[in-house]
């Protein structure tokens, strides 16, 4: 539905609403009106929204688990392969494969993998860093990592109709509603 | 509107008639003001502290670990002390932000941040000293399993390298944590702040975040996941360092006591210098609605049972000392407490097991100055706690006709002191340019971020909290 005439693409449009409460009552209109691409901002995470949004469950875990394992059998086989394969040692007459010794540095290493796949896979899911966004365009939008609650339903989504949509958002008590172009 | 039912009522977190913009205003105006005067007078003292470090390691480097007191038989001396000093005090940190999170601690939010950069600043300070240690520097890279020009592996079954990779995975891990918890604050002053170099760095390290609730589904995810490693990885950490001493055979160190009585020590430290900061800058700062009296007397409760674990665990020592039979283990302890190093024993015992125990008066735990004296004491316990151990035990071991008597020397001492320098450099530029509280998650606890506590016209109303009477209950 993207009008050629302009120069600039519509990105979406984006509505300010007072608080928590009514941006989860206005994220559950949008959802229930069967829009689909659509965000709701806020300044922290706010209790319930995932289920007004029907968000699906996160990925993260898997991705977690998945380089936790790295961790684990990656530090198990260097340990074995420096230990007893390529250079090894008698110390004190102790046999090479002294596994209850090995334990701390898997344990470490399991740790940091799964870290770094907790923090990496987090942005990768977030699809950060992205220094630029249409959003960042609105003056009014500053408010957002502040005291502001906001609505985007972004003209990607396949029912968009601007003025629709402005309708709707201020029938359920929106303020500041504004179109959002493309950068 | 709600209700809810509560046994024990909480105060509220944040005190002071405050909604969003002013949290907001009050913690990352912090970073948007120019910066204080006194700013700059502390900042210099701590620069020539740091400079102090940098020359004392340039001897050490040039001239070799001879400029220290160490000799036979104490091969390990004020650095090893210092090392796990440094670190027992960076266990705070990740203890609040890992271990209170799982257990939804709401008030820890008030001083997550806070103590996350103490923890990594203290484990730098820590980091040194190891480093340094090993007498030829230049080497240091053979500690990790990286090729180098003798073919040879690190020793895994060493506890000094469980130790590299225990203190490295753990800065790591905190560093990563902090910079999660961050990223929105840092949006925030990113979205406020006029300068242009200031929007393009807080920009760059934002990330782009601009509070997207299906980015914040993955975050609190992300967060309650690492929140679950850490918690393990801060309790493993000082049990390593425990093993550096519990592994080998001196008298003294060889007990399966050492790992919970070092992590319980490491809070119990790490919680004073938390408690020793966040007492002079909520007062220069003014955030006492935030770092309440009410977070001070908590903090207290932790330091009076950490305290007494390890008052515990001293009194064990000795127990399993006599119980065992061994006639070294024997005379080590009674030596302890009589021999040439009682002086600093009896420190340790009056700072680490007497002081905190005030603590069970509440008139005493909610008294900020009385918390101010007593959160130095503890660490300066903590410090004795480790001499008494390190420096004891090698020094009276088992034969008689090598025991010898260790003192630092003027080169032990300043570098000591200049690790102070490292660590106030690196917490005054965290105060002055990163936000000091937590302020997402902080907004999160306010009783205005509930959607329960509106009505149905969207007007806020507050929770009434009811307490219900025992006596009716139980009939």
């Amino acid at each position: 539905m993207r009008n050629s005439t302009t120069k600039k693409s519509l990105y979406g449009v984006l509505a300010e609403f007072r608080n928590p409460k009514e941006l989860i009552d206005a994220a559950k209109l949008v959802n229930q009106n069967g829009y689909r691409n659509y965000d709701t901002y806020s300044p922290f995470p706010i209790h319930g929204m995932d289920k007004a949004m029907s968000l699906q469950k996160s990925k993260l875990g898997w991705i977690v688990i998945s380089h936790g394992l790295l961790g684990f059998t990656g530090a198990i086989a260097m340990i074995y392969w420096m230990m007893v394969v390529d250079y090894p040692l008698n110390i004190s007459g102790k046999t090479l494969m002294n596994i209850p010794a090995w334990v701390p540095v898997i344990f470490e290493l399991t740790i940091l993998l799964s870290a770094f796949g907790a923090v990496f896979g987090m942005f990768f899911l977030n699809g950060l860093p992205k220094l630029n966004h249409p959003l960042f365009t609105s003056e009014n939008f500053k408010k957002a990592t502040d005291d502001g609650f906001f609505v985007c339903i972004e003209a990607e989504d396949p029912q968009f109709d601007s003025e629709k949509v402005q309708k709707l958002l201020s029938d359920a008590g929106a303020s500041n509603i504004e179109e959002i172009y493309e950068d | 509107m709600s209700k809810t039912y509560e046994y024990v009522p909480e105060p509220a977190l944040v005190k002071g008639n405050h909604d969003f913009k002013s949290v907001t205003a009050l913690v990352t105006d912090i970073n948007l003001r120019p910066t204080p005067k006194l700013w700059y007078v502390a900042f210099g003292i701590s620069n020539i502290l740091l400079l102090i470090l940098l020359v004392s390691i340039g001897y050490l480097v040039w001239e070799g670990i001879g400029i220290w007191g160490l000799n036979q038989p104490v091969g390990w001396g004020w650095a090893i002390v210092n090392f796990v000093w440094w670190v027992g005090i960076g266990h705070a940190g990740t203890l609040i932000s890992a271990i209170l999170f799982l257990f939804r601690q709401g008030w820890r939010t008030a001083i997550n941040r806070f103590a996350e950069a103490m923890t990594i600043f203290a484990v730098m300070c820590a980091g040194i000293f190891p480093a340094i240690h090993v007498g030829r520097i230049w080497v240091i890279y053979w500690v990790f399993p990286l090729p180098n020009q003798m073919a040879m592996w690190p020793n895994f079954n060493s506890p000094l390298l469980w130790d590299v990779f225990a203190v490295s995975t753990y800065f790591t891990v905190s560093l990563l944590f902090w910079y999660v918890g961050l990223i929105p604050d840092l949006a925030t002053v990113r979205d406020r702040i006029k300068s242009k170099v200031g929007k393009v760095l807080y920009g760059t390290f934002a990330l782009g975040w601009r509070g997207s609730n299906r980015h914040w589904w993955n975050y609190e995810k992300s967060y309650m996941i690492l929140a679950g490693l850490a918690t393990p990885l801060v309790l493993s950490v000082h049990t390593i360092v425990s093993f550096d001493f519990a592994v080998s055979i001196i008298p003294g160190w060889h007990t399966t006591i050492f790992p919970p009585y070092f992590v319980a020590g490491a809070v119990f430290s790490g919680f004073a210098m938390v408690l020793t900061l966040m007492i002079i800058c909520r007062k220069i700062y003014g955030l006492e609605d935030i770092m309440t009296v009410d977070h001070i007397e908590k903090m207290n409760i932790i330091i009076l049972v950490t305290g007494s674990m390890v008052g515990f665990a001293y009194l064990m020592e000795f127990f399993i000392a006599w119980y065992s039979g061994v006639e070294y283990e024997k005379a080590i302890f009674i030596l302890r407490a009589i021999g040439p190093y009682a002086w600093a024993y009896w420190i340790m015992i009056a700072c680490n097991v007497l002081s905190p125990q005030f603590f069970w008066s509440k008139k005493l735990r909610r008294s900020v100055t009385f918390t101010f004296i007593i959160s130095i004491v503890v660490n300066i316990g903590m410090w004795f706690e480790r001499f008494v151990i390190t420096v004891t035990s090698l020094s009276t071991d088992f034969l008689p006709s090598s025991w010898g008597y260790y003192s630092p020397t003027f080169w032990d001492v300043i570098t000591y002191v200049g690790t102070f320098g490292l660590f106030f450099t690196h917490f005054l530029l965290f105060l002055r340019y990163l936000p000091m509280v937590a302020v997402a998650e902080l907004k999160g606890v306010m009783p205005q971020a509930d959607p329960h506590n509106y009505d149905e016209k969207g007007e806020f109303v507050e929770p009434k909290v009811e307490v219900p009477e025992p006596t009716k209950q139980s009939v």
